[in-house]
C-alpha cells in the first residue's frame, strides 16, 4: 500500500486543458516546463491525453460552449484523479464573471481539489497548487 | 538452464527500467534541466498499475498480454542462445499484436499511430534480418551460441545499420513517429493513446524487455568476451540519446527513405564485401 501511495506522490502525469482563458495563465504552466522550474524534477509529465493523465489542470472560466467537454475529459481520467484550476478566472470567473456566455468557475462543472489564485497565477503558486494536489492523490481521494 | 530461464525474464525488466531512468536523467542533463530521479520508471509504472481500468474497447487488452508474452519468449530466446532469425520474427509478431491492438479501437489518434507503426516495422524488420544474414555468413549458423569471434571489423557497416534500427525501436527522434515520445503532439500518444492504467503499463514493461534485447543483440556484435559487448551495447544506446536531442522528428517518408537506402544498402553492401572477400 504504502509504495503504491508513494509512486502515485512521485509519478503525477497532466493533462492542460484551456477551457477559454485569457492564455495569461498557460503561457504561466508552460513556464513551469522550461529548465528554469524543471518540473520533471517531480516526476511530472504533461501528458496531453486524458486516459494517462492523473491531474486535470484547468485555466479559465466554465463557459457555455465547452462545459461539456470539460466534462467529458475528465470523465476519461481514470481514478484517483485530481482537479487544479490555475488562475482567477477558473477560480470564480474572474475578471469574465458577468460575461454572457460564462458560467462562473470550474467547480460549477466539475468537482475541483485545488484552486490557485492569480491573475496571472506564477509558475511557483502552480507548483505549489500541483503538490498541495498530489497529498490527495497519494491517499487514492 | 531453468536458472538462465527464470533470471532472464525476473532481471531484465530492472535493468530496462534503470536504463530508461538514466536516460531520461540524461535527457534532461543535455537539455539544462535537472530531470526526474533514475528510479522515475519505477514509480510510474507501479502507479499505472494501481489505476482504475477504463476499457473502451475488449480485444486490445488480450493483445496487449500477447504483446508482452512474444517479446518476453523473445528474450528467453536469446538467453538461452538460440537461432537469432527466430528471435527477430517472434519480435515481430509481438509488435505486429501490439498494432493490431490499436487497430481495433476506434480513435483516429492510435489509427494514424498504428498505421505509422507498421511503417517503422517496415523499416527496422529489413534491417534486422539483413544483419542475422549478415551474422551467418561470418559464423555458418544462425545460432547464437555459435558466435565466437569478435565480428565488428568486418561486420561495421551492418552496426551502423544496427543503430537505425535502434533509433527505430527505441521511438526516438528523429523517428517516433508512431508514438510523439514527447506527448503534447498532432497525434496525441499515437499507438498508446487508447490504453490506460495496467494495459499502458505492461506496454511499458514490454518495452523495457524490448530494450534490453535489442541491446542484447547489438553486443553480440563483439562477444571476445562479455564486458566489451556490453560496452559496446551502452556506447551505441548512448549515441541514440545524443542523435534524440539532437534532432526534430521527421515524416514518415524520411524515415523509410533513410532506413532503406542507409540501413538497408550499407547491410547489403556489407553482404556482397563478406561474399566476394570472403570476411
Ligand atoms: S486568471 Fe487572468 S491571466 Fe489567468 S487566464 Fe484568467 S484572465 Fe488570463
Amino acid at each position: 500500500m504504502n509504495w503504491i501511495a508513494r509512486s502515485r506522490a512521485k509519478s503525477p502525469w497532466l493533462l492542460h486543458y484551456d477551457c477559454g482563458s485569457c492564455n495569461g495563465c498557460d503561457i504561466e504552466i508552460l513556464a513551469c516546463l522550461t529548465p528554469l522550474y524543471d518540473i520533471e524534477r517531480f516526476g511530472i509529465v504533461n501528458m496531453g491525453n486524458p486516459k494517462h493523465a492523473d491531474i486535470l489542470l484547468v485555466t479559465g472560466p466554465a463557459n457555455h460552449p465547452n462545459y461539456r467537454v470539460l466534462k467529458n475529459l475528465y470523465e476519461q481520467m481514470p481514478e484517483p484523479k485530481v482537479v487544479v484550476v490555475v488562475g482567477s478566472c477558473g477560480c470564480t470567473g474572474g475578471v469574465f464573471h458577468n460575461c454572457p456566455n460564462i458560467l462562473g468557475g470550474i467547480d460549477k462543472v466539475i468537482p475541483v481539489d485545488v484552486y490557485v489564485p492569480g491573475c496571472a497565477a506564477k509558475p511557483e503558486a502552480i507548483i505549489d497548487g500541483v503538490v498541495l494536489a498530489l497529498e490527495k492523490l497519494k491517499n487514492g481521494k | 538452464m531453468a536458472i538462465i530461464f527464470i533470471a532472464a525474464i525476473v532481471v531484465t525488466p530492472f535493468i530496462g527500467g534503470l536504463l530508461r531512468g538514466i536516460d531520461r536523467k540524461l535527457t534532461a542533463h543535455m537539455q539544462g534541466r535537472i530531470g526526474p530521479p533514475i528510479q522515475q520508471p519505477f514509480y510510474d509504472i507501479i502507479k499505472l498499475f494501481s489505476k482504475s481500468q477504463i476499457i473502451t474497447t475488449r480485444s486490445p487488452l488480450l493483445l496487449v498480454y500477447g504483446y508482452l508474452l512474444f517479446i518476453v519468449a523473445a528474450v528467453v530466446l536469446f538467453a538461452l542462445k538460440q537461432d537469432l532469425l527466430m528471435l527477430i520474427l517472434v519480435l515481430g509478431v509481438a509488435d505486429v499484436l501490439l498494432v493490431m491492438g490499436s487497430f481495433s479501437t476506434r480513435s483516429p489518434y492510435s489509427q494514424i499511430g498504428s498505421n505509422r507503426e507498421l511503417l517503422q516495422m517496415f523499416s527496422y524488420e529489413p534491417i534486422l534480418i539483413l544483419a542475422s544474414i549478415a551474422i551467418y555468413m561470418e559464423t555458418g549458423s544462425f545460432l547464437i551460441s555459435r558466435i565466437q569471434q569478435p565480428l565488428l571489423p568486418t561486420l561495421w557497416p551492418v552496426y551502423l545499420a544496427l543503430l537505425i534500427a535502434l533509433i527505430i525501436l527505441m521511438r526516438k527522434s528523429p523517428f517516433d513517429i508512431s508514438a510523439s515520445e514527447h506527448a503534447h503532439q498532432e497525434i496525441v500518444r499515437g499507438i498508446f493513446t487508447e490504453y490506460s492504467g495496467l494495459y499502458l503499463g505492461l506496454i511499458e514493461l514490454a518495452h523495457w524487455y524490448e530494450l534490453v534485447l535489442v541491446l542484447a543483440v547489438i553486443s553480440l556484435l563483439w562477444t571476445a568476451g562479455v564486458w566489451p559487448g556490453i560496452l559496446l551495447a551502452l556506447f551505441s544506446w548512448f549515441i541514440v540519446l545524443i542523435i534524440d536531442n539532437i534532432n526534430a522528428r521527421l515524416t514518415w517518408s524520411w524515415m523509410i527513405r533513410t532506413s532503406w537506402v542507409a540501413g538497408i544498402g550499407l547491410s547489403i553492401l556489407n553482404i556482397i564485401g563478406l561474399r566476394l572477400f570472403g570476411g
